[in-house]
């Protein structure tokens, strides 16, 4: 695993993406598991760890869940701490955030993101802001849960990227890990942390295999990620996007265009030292989410560079890709065309770079 | 109404809600006293129809043609069609995932099914929408729904529409066991209720929610006990049975049409397959599929209908030959449609 840290490291100029992947380490020696594994390794660790660590959420238990991610939790600590609710989304999410409160320490997975519409009530009114109401009396210790995105053709209630309703929440904190290494580390920070976590997992990831860490690692919250250095553009992207983004990069880097790639990682809080320090740079920025493109989190990463001493390096308009002004279709060509996908990337960095736009 | 009325109501809706599967009304040559022997065999016709248009979109699947996952209804088609066969086409309907039963049951065209399942322009929703979303407004359907108890509500608003504007239609709002925990269900009722609204909600309890059995998610045994919450009957009903559901859903339909306002038929029934395409059947033993696959609705109506002289095993013989036809010409119409084009990626998100 340090191996694998120091190769990160030798990527990462020294003034981006400051501290990334702190690893406390009591972690040794890696080995590949997938994003889903790396996922349900994460609870099981917590909860070994910590008894006040429960699961919450439907079919989580002898189903295992609708991706698989619980699997067999069920029959290492039983339905008392893998606990399948009714289908009740906005009273479980109560429930949760009322344990919570009282020295639980619940994880509460959502079997569809779209599903957070039913609880937007809990989760926006009520554990957004009961430590702020009650002036700072109370703590609410809740990690959520949210398979996401397009893809599947699961079509328009099954298919969204809601993460950025709520990272407009002040009080909620949303982190968006690409990858099976930050989907263990990022939920451990998650559990650590004193306060509402969102975590948005892309479906299509479940299976994506990488390098991950025995034992108990965090990766902080609100930490961007450098993923690959590059002078011409910099594409910053969240979630399945970046992968779409790298694949770009390596296809334009072909072409002479050398791509840096940031995978911002948290929506919520978002690191904006590492974007305006990439801009400085690179001069140039494109924006690479599922999420609708208007008013995603492309919006606010442009004002922030906008409104940022790095706005008077940039050399072209600043370019956002973002889903498209719809619902997720279920013809499986609509569904592709309506987020972004690896050619759109390249077509578009490309007329940027030339200055074709 | 007076109070003596309400306290009427709550028992009979009290009384019926006792009423298990086990005594429900056995056959008799008087079962269908709405129902003509053409409309029986209708009824049939549409059960196979059903059945083998699950199969076939099954088997599609498998083959690739067919994006996405599925919900199979196999083994709750006397459900569907029971209670459809109380409802005129000016009648409306709202159904759930499972719902290529209910849209069917109503009326719709199984080549424009296909064409939506196979993602084609002359689908049902133009290839936006796949399984999960079918419906057929022109039959009155307004959709399959990807939300759990998200119909339930808006067949309440569409009955509230009807009395408004005193146009005589009733609803029906189809839902699973696994959506009366949704608190949508409960508001639904309890507004249907103090409006007196025409709606008829039908539980299909099929034992289960995904995974969960109704033992672990609900916290009484029968969901039509909830009706005597909101004041309106409740009963339950064999729902692979189906003189026991029209029965129950004429009295309903009536009910609704003379104003006197929403009624709860918790139909009981079976999923023989699993929840979608994703199920290892974890939850539940082989012994268990079988019981429920022996108690099969389609042959037990059939073997019913044989005894009563209201059809012959040539005529039986004659529905399924007639549902194959539909079938494959259903499948070569599907295929043939066009696919819609990415330059209408945005088309239908708001009114043009
Ligand atoms: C609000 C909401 N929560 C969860 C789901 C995921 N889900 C889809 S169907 C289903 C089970 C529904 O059970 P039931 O209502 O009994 O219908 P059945 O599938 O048995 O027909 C679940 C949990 C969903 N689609 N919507
Ligand atoms: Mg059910």
């Amino acid at each position: 695993m340090s191996t694998r840290t120091e190769e990160r490291s030798v990527l990462r100029p020294q003034d981006a993406c400051a501290a990334h992947r702190r690893i406390r380490s009591r972690a040794t020696g890696a080995r590949e598991l997938s994003y889903a594994q790396a996922i349900q390794e994460a609870l099981a660790i917590a909860m070994e760890a910590d008894e006040r660590v429960f699961l919450m959420g439907e079919d989580i238990g002898v189903y295992g869940g609708a991706f698989q991610v619980t699997g067999d939790l069920v029959q290492r600590f039983g339905p008392e701490r893998v606990m399948d609710t009714p289908i009740s989304e906005l009273g479980a999410a109560g429930v949760a955030i009322g344990a919570a409160l009282t020295g639980l320490r619940p994880i509460f997975e959502f079997q569809f993101s779209d599903f957070s519409a039913l609880a937007m009530e809990q989760i926006v009114n009520q554990a957004a802001k009961l430590r702020f109401m009650l002036g700072g009396a109370v703590s609410v210790p809740l990690v959520m849960r949210f398979p996401s995105g397009s893809g599947t053709g699961a079509a328009a209630q099954h298919s969204q990227s809601l993460e950025a309703w709520f990272a407009h929440v002040p009080g909620l904190k949303v982190v968006q890990p690409s990858t099976p290494y930050d989907a263990k580390g990022c939920l451990l920070a998650a559990i650590a942390d004193p306060d509402p976590v969102m975590i948005f997992e892309h479906k299509l990831l479940y299976k994506m295999k990488g390098d991950v860490p025995r034992g108990h690692y965090t990766v902080p919250l609100g930490e961007a990620r450098l993923c690959r250095p590059g002078r011409d553009v910099t594409i910053v992207a969240t979630s399945i996007m970046v992968h779409r983004s790298l694949a770009a990069a390596k296809e334009l880097a072909g072409e002479g265009i050398e791509a840096e790639v940031i995978d911002l990682r948290s929506l919520r809080p978002l690191d904006r030292d590492a974007l305006t320090s990439s801009v400085k740079r690179t001069h140039r920025l494109v924006c690479v989410y599922e999420g609708v493109k208007t008013l995603g989190i492309g919006a606010e990463i442009s004002a922030s560079i906008a409104e940022s001493d790095a706005f008077d390096y940039l050399d072209a308009p600043i370019l956002r890709l973002g889903g498209a002004e719809c619902p997720i279709p279920y013809n499986p060509e609509l569904e592709k065309a309506a987020v972004p996908q690896t050619p759109s990337i390249v077509a578009a960095v490309r007329d940027l770079v030339h200055g074709r736009r | 109404m007076g109070v003596e009325d309400i306290e009427l109501r709550e028992r009979s809706a009290a009384a019926r809600a006792r009423r298990t599967v086990e005594d429900a009304v056995p056959m008799s040559p008087a079962t269908y006293p709405r129902l003509s022997n053409e409309s029986l065999r209708q009824a049939l016709h549409k059960m196979h129809l059903i059945r083998r248009f699950e199969e076939s979109a099954e088997d599609a699947y498998m083959r690739g043609l067919v994006h996405g996952t599925m919900h199979l209804s196999i083994g709750q088609e006397a459900s569907a069609v029971g209670i459809c066969a109380a409802l005129e086409p000016t009648d409306y309907m709202t159904s759930t995932h499972r719902g290529h039963g209910h849209c069917i049951a109503k009326g719709a065209q199984v080549s424009r099914m296909f064409a939506e399942f196979f993602g084609k322009e002359d689908g049902y929703c133009r290839g936006r929408g796949g399984s999960m979303h079918i419906a057929d407004v022109s039959t009155g359907n307004l959709g399959a729904n990807g939300i759990v108890g998200g119909g339930i509500p808006i067949a309440v608003g569409v009955a509230l529409s009807m009395k408004k504007q005193k146009r005589s239609s009733v609803v029906a709002s189809f839902f699973g066991d696994g959506a009366n925990n949704e608190g949508a269900f409960h508001e639904a009722l309890n507004m249907a209720s103090i409006w007196k609204l025409p709606v008829i909600f039908v539980c299909e309890n099929n034992g289960y929610g995904m995974s969960t059995s109704t033992e672990r998610s609900t916290a009484v045994k029968n969901v039509a006990e909830r009706a005597s919450a909101y004041s309106m009957p409740g009963i339950v009903v064999d729902g692979n049975d189906f003189a026991a559901v029209v029965a129950a859903a004429f009295e309903a339909v009536e009910r609704a049409k003379q104003g006197g306002g929403p009624s709860l038929i918790e139909s009981k029934t079976y999923r023989v397959r699993g929840h979608s395409r994703s199920d290892r059947n974890r939850y539940r033993t082989k012994e268990e599929i079988e019981t429920w696959l022996a108690r099969d609705p389609i042959g037990a109506f059939e073997r019913q209908l044989l005894r009563q002289g209201v059809v012959t095993v040539s005529e039986i013989d004659a529905i399924r030959a007639d549902v194959e036809r539909e079938i494959a010409d259903a499948i070569a119409f599907a295929t043939a449609s066009p696919a819609p084009t990415v330059e209408e990626l945005t088309r239908y998100v708001y009114s043009d």
